[in-house]
């Protein structure tokens, strides 16, 4: 048996008390965003806008990684999905350069 | 060797979907996976450069309407109107909680699915009984996207009643494009749900019809994590 098949037929996906965890870890991370934003010090803090874009890559990241189960797939679906959103975002981020959002 | 892998591989990626009636329809690659696993991948990709686009385009127009309603501050118009901020956060805030819990119900409808024909043990609490239940959680995934589909057109009316369209500034029209466009992705995962809890009513789901509801589930958590960027990008960022 090749290696990928060994790999294929190993791993297992986590229990549904694990997505209980899960979706409560992303529920009490939307909380304490939604919290944070009706803190006006927070808010004018220069450290607020990272903080939400960092949260909302963590849930994003938790999402992909266990309810997609692209943690226990095969590495070709990994590797079309992230190849995928890397360009996404580098296209996103160069039309935000073209467009003056962001400036050299 | 070689057809051993093959044969791991094509059970492992539950590509066995395909047998019915007592006729195998093997979807499996050259890669040892099924064929529609990869295309819904690829799919996906291509969405996430759609979304990327979409949510570029309103980050760019974002503060450059010439005319109100703005999202977060007030405006006044020439004949002395006042038009308040236009996003309601706590409103959203709630239909977030509503695709994070549907995803949630998904991987349980899939694990349903998976799990279906296994033996449970007559010891097993309600939560353990609960779990076994694909058309419960099926159903509970569909309510909870037609909810916030409500939550959506709710939003949409109260703007366009306080004086915000598509073609009123920037915002209007990249605000509507965006959310608009998911919404859209959201209806045809809901109308997909309904069409597996039909066939599980009918003929009922098991781990056969594994990938069947895999890319379904898929497909969801994708509109899910897309809803992730848009509400932190959109609503919560100043």
């Amino acid at each position: 048996m090749s290696d990928d098949a060994k790999h294929a037929t190993e791993t297992h996906h986590p229990t549904g008390n694990q997505y209980l965890k899960i979706a409560i870890i992303l529920t009490v991370i939307t909380a304490i965003e939604v919290w944070a934003y009706y803190i006006p010090a927070l808010v004018a803090s220069p450290l607020f806008n990272p903080a939400l874009i960092i949260m909302s890559a963590l849930k994003f990241a938790i999402v992909v990684l266990y309810y997609m189960h692209i943690k226990f797939d095969h590495s070709l679906f990994r590797l079309l999905f992230t190849a995928s959103l890397i360009l996404a975002m580098c296209t996103g981020t160069a039309l935000m350069f073209l467009f003056g959002v962001f400036k050299l | 060797m070689a057809s051993h892998a093959a044969a791991a591989l094509h059970s492992a990626s539950g590509a066995d979907a395909g047998h019915q009636n007592g006729h195998e329809h093997h979807h499996y690659t050259t890669t040892g996976l099924d064929n529609r696993k990869i295309a819904i991948w690829a799919f996906l990709g291509s969405e996430c450069m759609l979304f990327a686009s979409l949510i570029s385009t309103y980050l760019i127009y974002k503060g450059k309407s010439i005319v109100g309603p703005y999202p977060t501050t007030e405006w006044v118009n020439e004949a002395g109107k006042v038009f308040k901020p236009i996003l309601d956060i706590p409103t959203t805030s709630a239909s977030t909680a509503v695709l994070l819990m549907s995803s949630f119900a998904m991987v349980l409808a899939l694990q349903a699915v998976q799990l279906k024909g296994k033996e449970i043990a007559a010891t097993a609490s309600w939560w353990e009984r609960i779990q076994r239940s694909s058309q419960f959680w099926l159903a509970a995934t569909a309510f909870l996207g037609a909810t916030f589909l409500g939550f959506q057109a709710y939003e949409f009316t109260s703007f366009v009643h306080e004086g915000l369209t598509l073609k009123t500034n920037l915002f209007g029209s990249t605000f509507f494009t965006l959310t608009g466009f998911h919404g859209a992705h959201v209806t045809v995962g809901v109308l997909w749900l309904m069409s597996l809890l039909w066939i599980d009513r009918t003929r009922g789901l098991g781990p056969k019809d594994e990938l069947v509801v895999d890319i379904c589930a898929l497909y969801w958590h994708f509109v899910d994590v897309v809803w992730i960027v848009i509400f932190t990008l959109v609503y919560l960022i100043s």
